[in-house]
């Protein structure tokens, strides 16, 4: 058994007065690549907002890397890219070098600067989702697409052992994509970085998922992926309300 | 003119303040403007108002409070101004600017009943509304000093803080950062820099020292650092121009200087817009 990346135990937790989330246990080990699915309002970046300490549950209790969230303070050990990243104020005065190297803030720690060391590596982040080219120009001069790949640098620019994932790739185009998958796909294998990605599209990352979690305010089904597979249609047709299409895929 | 400057201590006091918050004010205003702020720069200066107009009202009719400078009271109104703007934010969640309209006019209110309790207007007043080169003192200098020393040092040492805090305030926590604590040290910077900087342009035009200069090169410059660059450049040079021309033509430095930035910003939208390409 690996190290405990993530332990949620017996996770409730309410907005108002009603749960949006009810008796959550989900536990991830280090090195895995977890697809969480659910359908719009099921609490999924409720439950991603819980492990990032932004929202605070009503019970339960929430371990991130063997300790307990109230104590956790190793915060540049996960990289987040959230579902909103784009509803961000646009007009910012800020280059895309500024951004991604906003990331490195909690790492640096206080009243330190960065070395040309960090500034390399915000240039790598870059590199890696192919924003090289707009290095130098404001955030607000690029498509959504290209605003959301950067925001993509900015969560792997502190070089995170934990990467937390909200439909990243909402407005990304086809090709790129695919290399961001890929991408994620290197991230998990060689650099053995524990995963949460939260998609609509599950069909077209199984190939690189290891485990799934289908949340619908509780969790229906949390597990590795072959027993994902052999879960019946019917029963993810239940969770969702209507069918869904799993494995096969027609648009592209 | 600047032999003057070197003969006169009360020159020497404007001029040293104006540079000072020339500044600081737009140091800060890149801040205030970017995280959509501006309107609290303005409420707040109102509730300077009021605490000003407090400390004439006391020290004109209480001789204990005789030498008190109301710029103290002022601060004092400011800081606390701020405190509540923060609650009541925090309270009216979903209509967080309702803070503004509910402060502001609190601030107004305050400020007529106490001017009117200290017989109205007089001068000092005046002074404080439109700004004034002979009235800064040398305490005035010694506090705007102070409060310059305090926003450099909070830059300096909080600079990828509050840029992250800015640009993204739910990054900024997920990365956990004590957002609330840094967000409360910069509303309470803010409001001391607004009550120190109206000695020089007034109270009704200090808000604008903090937001016209960022607007003017919001949309020219390319990147925080040089936004900020170019925003203490303008700030800077109205400042300066305005006390001098203040001077030589005996007007109010806070129209002047006001009058100044405006300028800068109508050159700036037709420098952006003849790029784009537009004109
Ligand atoms: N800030 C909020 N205040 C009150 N209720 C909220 C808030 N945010 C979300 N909710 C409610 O909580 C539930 C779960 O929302 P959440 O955003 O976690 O869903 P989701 O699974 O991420 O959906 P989507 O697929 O649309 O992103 C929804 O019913 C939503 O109405
Ligand atoms: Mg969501």
């Amino acid at each position: 058994m690996g190290e405990k990346i993530v332990e949620v135990k017996n996770l409730f937790f309410q907005y108002e007065r009603k749960y949006v989330l009810e008796n959550i246990n989900i536990s991830i080990e280090k090195g895995a690549f977890l697809g969480l699915v659910g359908p719009n309002g099921s609490g999924k970046s409720t439950l991603l907002k819980c492990l990032l300490g932004l929202l605070k549950p009503q019970k339960g209790t929430i371990h991130l890397f063997g300790e307990d969230i109230h104590q956790f303070n190793d915060w540049h050990k996960i990289g987040y890219v959230s579902q909103k990243a784009n509803s961000f104020n646009s007009s910012f005065p800020a280059t895309v070098f500024e951004v991604v190297a906003s990331g490195l803030t909690p790492k640096l720690g206080l009243f330190k600067k960065m070395k040309k060391a960090d500034r390399e590596k915000v240039m790598e982040a870059i590199r890696a989702v192919g924003m090289e080219k707009a290095v130098h120009q404001n955030i607000g001069e690029l498509s959504g697409g290209q605003q959301q790949r950067v925001f993509i640098a900015r969560a792997l620019v502190s070089e995170p052992k934990l990467l937390i994932l909200d439909e990243p790739t909402v407005g990304v185009d086809s090709q790129t994509v695919n290399h961001f998958y890929q991408l994620l796909h290197h991230l998990n294998k060689e650099l053995e970085i524990t995963l949460i990605l939260v998609t609509h599209d599950i069909g077209a990352i199984t190939d690189k998922v290891t485990h799934v979690a289908c949340l619908n305010k509780q969790l229906y089904f949390h597990g590795n992926k072959d027993e994902f597979e052999r879960l019946k249609e019917t029963e993810l047709t239940s969770l969702y309300g209507h069918p869904v299409q799993l494995i096969t895929h027609d648009h592209e | 003119m600047f032999s003057s400057i070197l003969q006169f201590e009360f020159l020497q006091n404007a001029f040293l303040s104006g540079i000072l918050i020339g500044f600081i004010a737009p140091l800060l205003g890149v801040f205030v403007v970017v995280r959509r702020l501006s309107l609290i720069a303005d409420a707040l200066s109102h509730v300077t108002l009021a605490g000003i107009a407090g400390g004439l009202f006391l020290s004109s009719k209480i001789s204990f409070f005789s030498s008190l400078n109301p710029i103290y009271v002022g601060m004092g109104f400011s800081v606390l101004g701020s405190l509540v703007i923060e609650k009541l934010r925090a309270f009216y969640k979903f209509y967080a600017e309702l803070a503004i309209p509910i402060i502001m006019s609190a601030g107004i209110g305050f400020s007529v009943v106490f001017i009117s309790l200290a017989d109205g207007f007089n001068t000092d007043l005046f002074n404080y509304l439109f700004g004034s080169v002979s009235a800064v003192s040398r305490t005035d200098l010694y506090i705007i000093t102070g409060v310059a020393a305090l926003v450099i040092l909070l830059i300096v040492l909080f600079y990828k803080e509050l840029f992250l805090l800015s640009f993204d305030e739910e990054y900024a926590s997920a990365l956990g950062l004590p957002a609330k604590g840094l967000h409360l040290l910069f509303i309470l910077t803010v409001a001391l820099v607004i009550s120190v900087s109206m000695r020089v342009v007034g109270i009704l035009l200090v808000s604008s020292l903090m937001t016209l200069p960022v607007a003017a090169s919001i949309r020219i410059a390319t990147g925080f650092k040089k936004t900020i660059f170019l925003s203490v450049i303008i700030g800077e040079a109205s400042v300066l121009i305005g006390l001098v021309l203040s001077y030589y033509l005996d007007i109010a430095p806070g129209g002047t200087i006001v009058i100044l930035e405006v300028l800068a910003l109508i050159f700036s939208i037709i420098l952006s817009k003849a790029r784009r390409g537009k004109i």
